[in-house]
C-alpha cells in the first residue's frame, strides 16, 4: 500500500522563551487550530493524531498525549507520541505520513511542541548521575568538541561558524514567527559574544523556547479538495546509529549519510546540489550548517565551510539553507525538527512570505538527534510525484 | 493491507528487582534469541521501534542508551514511542503496509523498581489542575473501582476471584512473576491498600523486557509454520479528565474492538491487559468475551507488570498460542494511562 | 484579585535508584582499586572502555576482561564556561575525550594540570587518581588527567576517533 500523501495544513506559534499566556494544552492548540484553518477543515475531519516531543523532563510531564488528548480533538481516535530526541519533529511526521501513505488514514494531525520554560532543559539535558563526574553542560558541551574536530579536519577558517550566526538570525528577521529577532545581529556582535563551551559562542547558539507546529497530512483525494496548494511528499528517510562506539565518526556520522542517500533515491534526486531548490536543516550550533552540508553531500567532504563562506547557503545563494531562521534563530526542542518539515513544505506551497525562496518547487526537510546518531528527513516538492 | 504476522516472541523473567542487569544487558541477549526463534537472519530487518519511558529511570534519553543492544550498525531504520510496546508494534505494522520493506523488529524495556512507580505516574496527569494534588495510580485505579462496585457490575469477590485466577494460571508461565494458589476467601480477610482495593487487587512492581518480530506475506509463511496473522489492530483515546468518563466502561476498548473486527469474531483466547483487578470485567464487557473465552492464560498483567511492556506481552503471549497451535484466534489487547484512557486491540488468527 | 494567575508552582520530587548494570559494576570495582579495565568484544574485538556490557555495532555481550593503561591521549575537547545547575567545578574548565592506551574508543573526563588556552588534541595524558583511602566505584575516583610532559600523539594516531 503506498498512497500518496501531502501537506494541506501548516500552523505554528509564535515562538518565544516563556509563552506564559498558554498552558501546554494551550500551546499546542494555537498551532494545531492555525493548521487546520489552512486546511479549511475541524478537528472533526482528522482521522488520527500524531504527537512528537523530546524528553518528557522539560516540562515535567510525563507521556503528555494522554493529557492533551482533549486539546488536541483526539478523542475517540486513534493517538501516538513519538519520541527520538532532537530528531522528534522530523521522525514525528513521518510516523504520521506512514498512515496515511498505508492507506490507514485519510487525513492526519500532527504536532510537535515544546514548551521549555515549565521545566529547566539545561538540567534536564545533563542531570548528575552517580559513579561519574558532573561534566556536561548541557548540549553545547557535547558538541563543541565535535566542532573543534571538524575545523581541525578540514582546516576551515575560524569566522566561518560566525556566519552562520549571522546569516540565520537576519533571515529570522523575515519570519515573524521566529523567537530570536536582532536587528543588530553582526559578525562584531557575534565575536564579542561569550564564549560557552570553546568554540561556541554565546550568540552561535541556539535558543531555549517555548513553541508548537502543527501541519494536516492527507491522502491524494484529500489534497484534491484542499484549499491551498499541496506539498507533495516526495520521500522519508530515518537513520540511527549507536551514540558510541570504537572508531565512530562523530563528525560526518554515517547515518545522516545513509538518510539522504535513501531520501534522495527515493524522491528521484541525482544531483542534490542542483535539484534542492531550498534546505531546512537542524542548526543548532552556527558550525552544523558546513557539517551537514558535507554529510547531506551538497559538498565535498572537508569543504562544506566553502559553501558558507562563498555565500552559497545565503537566500540568494545557489542553495538557500534555513530562510527561516532555522534552529538558531528558534528552538522548542521537540519542534524544532517538524519546524524544519514545514518551513520546507511552506516554501514549496509559496507560503513562506517575506521568507519565501522564489520559484522553490522542491525543498529538503532535516533533522538530527542525541549523540548526532538519530537522522529524520523529508523531501517534498509543488509537483505531485 | 498487506498480511502482517507475528512470527516469533521472546521475553525476559519478570522480576521485583533486576540489580544485577542493566537495561542493555536485559535487551541484547532478549533480542538476538527473538531474532533467531523467527529463522528470519538479522539484516533482513528493514525496521527497528521500540517502546519505553524516560520518567520510569528518571533520566531523559533513556532509550537511546538501550539502542546499543540492537547493533544498530550498519545504520538502521529505527523509531521509538514514549508508551507502551504495544503501540511501537503498531508503528511497525504500519510501516510494513508500505511495502518496501518485509521485516520489523519490536521491543519494549522498563525497570518500574528504580522509583516509586505509583508516584512515578502522577506526572502522567494534568499538570495544572490534577497532578499537584498527588493523586497516585493506585488511589485512582481505587476510584474507578468504586465506581464498578457501586453501580453493581462487579462486586469484591469477584476482583478476588480474577485475582487468584490469573496467579494460578501464571503458575504455567515460568516468566510471571506472581504464580500460585491463593485461597479467595483468604484474600477477601487481607486489609486494604487503599479501599476498595487490596493488595491482590493490585499488579506487582516489575522489571523486564519483551520483543517481537513481524513478517509479512510471503517472509512469514516462509520463516515460520503457524505465523499469528494481525487480522486487524487499532487503537483509541478517551478524555484526560476523569470526571467527564465513565469509569465503568471502556468506550475506546470497544470503538478499537470494532475497528479491528473483534466484535462478533469469536476468539479462543483474549489476553486482557487489566493491571487491576476490576479492570478485567470492564474490558471483558467491552470486548463482548463469551463465556468460552480463555482470559490470560500467560496470568495477566496482574502476574507480571514490567511498565511499557506488560501491553507487547499481550500481543506477544497471544500470538504465541496462534504460534505453537494451541489457538487458532486470539485477541489481545493494552491501555496506556490512568483508568484505561487509551485501549489498542489487536485480532490475529492462525492459518485454517 | 486584579492579576490573573499566570504561572503554578508545582515541585515534584522523585527518586530513582540508578543501576550500573553487570559490565560497569565490574569496571567501577577495578576503578576504586585503581586501575582501569576495559571488555573486548567477541566479534569485532574492539576494547571498550568503560564496557557497557554489550557492544553497540555487534549487539553482542562483551567478553573477556582487558587492562588497559590509565595513559592515554587527548582526542577533542572543550572548554566550558557558562554555569549550569548541578556545576561542582569552578569556571572555566576543560573537559575531553580521552583514548587510554589499549582501548579502542575514547571517555570523558577532566583536563587540569596546564593552562586552560595550552590544552590541545593529541595531548599525552596520565590519571590523577583521588588517594587509596578516598577511592570509590565512580568515575569520581580519578579526579582528572594531567599532562605526562610527552610530545603529542600525532593527529593520525587518534584522528579515527574522533
Amino acid at each position: 500500500m503506498n498512497e500518496r500523501c501531502a501537506v494541506i495544513g501548516i500552523g505554528q506559534t509564535k515562538h518565544t522563551t516563556k509563552r506564559d499566556d498558554l498552558s501546554l494544552a494551550g500551546l499546542v492548540r494555537e498551532a494545531a487550530l492555525r493548521a487546520l484553518a489552512d486546511a479549511e477543515l475541524s478537528f472533526a475531519d482528522i482521522d488520527a493524531v500524531v504527537i512528537g516531543k523530546a524528553p518528557d523532563m522539560f516540562e515535567g510531564v510525563m507521556m503528555p498525549e494522554l493529557y492533551l488528548a482533549d486539546a488536541l480533538g483526539a478523542v475517540g481516535k486513534p493517538m501516538l507520541r513519538v519520541h527520538t530526541a532532537g530528531s522528534v519533529g522530523g521522525s514525528t511526521a513521518i510516523v504520521a505520513a506512514n498512515l496515511v501513505r498505508a492507506g490507514v488514514h485519510e487525513r492526519v494531525l500532527t504536532v510537535a511542541f515544546e514548551k521549555q520554560s515549565e521545566s529547566d532543559a539545561m538540567w534536564a539535558l545533563s542531570p548528575k548521575y552517580p559513579f561519574q563526574p558532573p561534566l556536561l553542560a548541557g548540549a553545547g558541551g557535547y558538541f563543541a568538541p565535535l566542532v573543534r574536530a571538524y575545523i581541525r579536519r578540514s582546516g576551515a577558517p575560524l569566522d566561518v561558524g560566525m556566519l552562520v550566526a549571522v546569516k540565520d538570525r537576519q533571515n529570522a528577521l523575515k519570519n515573524p514567527y521566529a523567537h530570536l529577532h536582532l536587528p543588530d545581529i553582526s559578525l562584531e556582535t557575534v565575536k564579542a559574544s561569550p564564549m560557552l563551551w570553546d568554540p561556541i559562542r554565546y550568540l552561535e547558539t541556539c535558543p531555549s523556547s517555548d513553541g508548537a507546529v502543527a501541519m494536516v497530512l492527507a491522502s491524494e483525494a484529500h489534497a484534491a479538495k484542499a484549499p491551498r496548494a499541496p506539498a507533495w511528499v516526495r520521500g522519508t528517510a530515518m537513520r540511527s546509529e549507536p551514540t558510541m562506539f570504537a572508531g565512530r565518526d562523530q563528525v560526518n556520522p554515517r547515518a545522516g549519510i545513509d538518510c539522504a542517500k535513501d531520501l534522495y533515491r527515493q524522491a528521484g534526486i541525482t544531483d542534490p546540489r542542483r535539484e534542492i531548490d531550498v534546505a531546512e536543516i537542524y542548526v543548532p550550533f552556527s558550525w552544523f550548517e558546513p557539517m551537514w552540508m558535507e554529510n547531506l553531500g551538497f559538498s565535498p567532504v572537508n569543504e562544506g565551510w566553502k559553501m558558507t563562506a562563498e555565500g552559497a547557503t545565503a537566500m540568494s545563494g545557489d542553495l538557500p539553507v534555513n530562510p527561516s531562521g532555522g534552529v538558531l534563530s528558534t528552538n522548542p526542542i521537540g519542534a524544532s525538527g517538524m519546524l524544519r518539515f514545514a518551513e520546507a513544505a511552506l516554501q514549496v506551497r509559496g507560503q513562506a512570505g517575506e521568507h519565501q525562496i522564489a520559484g522553490a518547487t522542491v525543498a529538503l526537510g532535516h533533522a538530527y538527534g542525541g549523540g548526532s546518531q538519530f537522522f529524520s528527513m523529508w523531501i517534498v516538492g509543488s509537483e505531485k510525484p | 493491507m498487506r498480511d502482517v504476522a507475528i512470527v516469533s516472541f521472546a521475553q525476559t523473567p519478570s522480576l521485583r528487582r533486576e540489580r544485577d542487569k542493566d537495561e542493555v544487558e536485559m535487551l541484547a541477549p532478549l533480542l538476538g534469541e527473538v531474532i533467531e526463534r523467527s529463522g528470519i537472519p538479522r539484516k533482513e530487518i528493514g525496521f527497528t521501534v521500540s517502546g519505553s519511558s524516560d520518567y520510569l529511570t528518571g533520566r531523559p534519553f533513556s532509550f537511546v542508551i538501550a539502542l546499543d543492544a540492537v547493533g544498530a550498525w550498519p545504520p538502521i531504520e529505527e523509531s521509538h514511542v514514549e508508551m507502551d510496546g504495544a503501540f511501537a508494534l503498531h508503528e511497525a505494522w504500519v510501516r510494513l503496509q508500505h511495502g518496501d520493506i518485509d521485516v520489523a523488529l519490536v521491543y519494549a524495556f522498563g525497570k518500574s523498581s528504580l522509583g516509586s512507580l505509583r508516584d512515578v505516574l502522577v506526572t502522567q496527569l494534568d499538570p495544572y489542575y490534577t497532578a499537584p494534588l498527588w493523586p497516585d495510580a493506585i488511589s485512582l485505579a481505587a476510584l474507578q473501582a468504586r465506581a464498578l462496585l457501586d453501580a453493581g457490575l462487579c462486586t469484591e469477590r469477584e476482583m478476588a476471584q480474577i485475582a487468584a485466577r490469573n496467579r494460578a494460571k501464571a503458575r504455567q508461565n515460568p516468566f510471571a512473576q506472581l504464580r500460585g494458589d491463593f485461597d479467595v476467601e483468604a484474600l477477601l480477610a487481607s486489609p486494604y491498600l487503599v479501599s476498595p482495593l487490596r493488595k491482590h487487587d493490585c499488579p506487582p512492581i516489575s522489571d523486564g523486557a519483551a520483543a517481537v518480530v513481524l513478517a509479512a506475506g510471503d517472509r512469514a509463511r516462509k520463516a515460520v509454520s503457524r505465523p499469528a496473522w494481525i487480522r486487524g489492530i487499532d487503537h483509541r483515546i478517551e478524555p484526560h479528565s476523569l470526571g467527564v468518563r465513565d469509569l465503568c466502561r471502556s468506550p475506546s476498548t470497544t470503538l478499537a474492538a470494532r475497528k479491528a473486527g473483534v466484535l462478533g469474531a469469536s476468539v479462543d483466547v483474549a489476553e486482557l491487559h487489566a493491571p487491576f483487578s476490576h479492570q478485567e470485567v470492564i474490558l471483558r464487557n467491552a470486548l463482548d468475551l463469551g463465556p468460552n473465552v480463555d482470559i490470560n492464560p500467560s496470568g495477566g498483567a496482574l502476574a507480571a507488570h514490567p511498565m511499557m511492556v506488560a501491553g507487547l506481552l499481550r500481543l506477544g503471549e497471544a500470538a504465541s498460542r496462534i504460534l505453537d497451535g494451541r489457538a487458532k484466534r486470539a485477541v489481545a489487547h493494552a491501555t496506556s494511562g490512568p483508568c484505561l484512557q487509551q485501549n489498542l486491540v489487536c485480532l490475529m488468527e492462525g492459518d485454517p | 484579585m486584579s492579576e490573573p494567575v499566570r504561572r503554578i508552582k508545582a515541585p515534584v520530587r522523585l527518586a530513582f535508584e540508578i543501576n550500573a548494570g553487570h559490565a560497569l559494576t565490574g569496571f567501577l570495582r577495578a576503578i576504586a582499586e585503581g586501575r582501569f579495565l576495559g571488555q573486548r568484544c567477541v566479534s569485532c574485538h574492539k576494547v571498550y572502555v568503560p564496557p557497557r556490557g554489550v557492544c553497540p555495532t555487534c549487539g553482542l555481550l562483551l567478553g573477556e576482561e582487558v587492562p588497559v593503561a590509565d595513559t592515554g591521549t587527548l582526542t577533542t575537547f572543550c572548554t566550558v564556561n557558562v554555569p549550569y545547575e548541578g556545576q561542582t567545578m569552578k569556571l572555566p574548565y576543560v573537559y575531553g575525550s580521552i583514548l587510554l592506551d589499549g582501548a579502542d574508543i575514547p571517555f570523558p573526563h577532566l583536563v587540569q594540570g596546564l593552562p586552560v588556552p595550552e590544552v590541545r588534541m593529541g595531548l599525552r595524558l596520565k590519571a590523577v587518581w583521588a588517594p587509596p583511602a578516598e577511592r570509590k566505584p565512580t568515575m569520581e575516583s580519578i579526579l582528572w588527567f594531567s599532562p605526562t610532559g610527552e610530545p603529542d600523539a600525532p593527529f593520525a594516531s587518534y584522528q579515527e576517533h574522533l
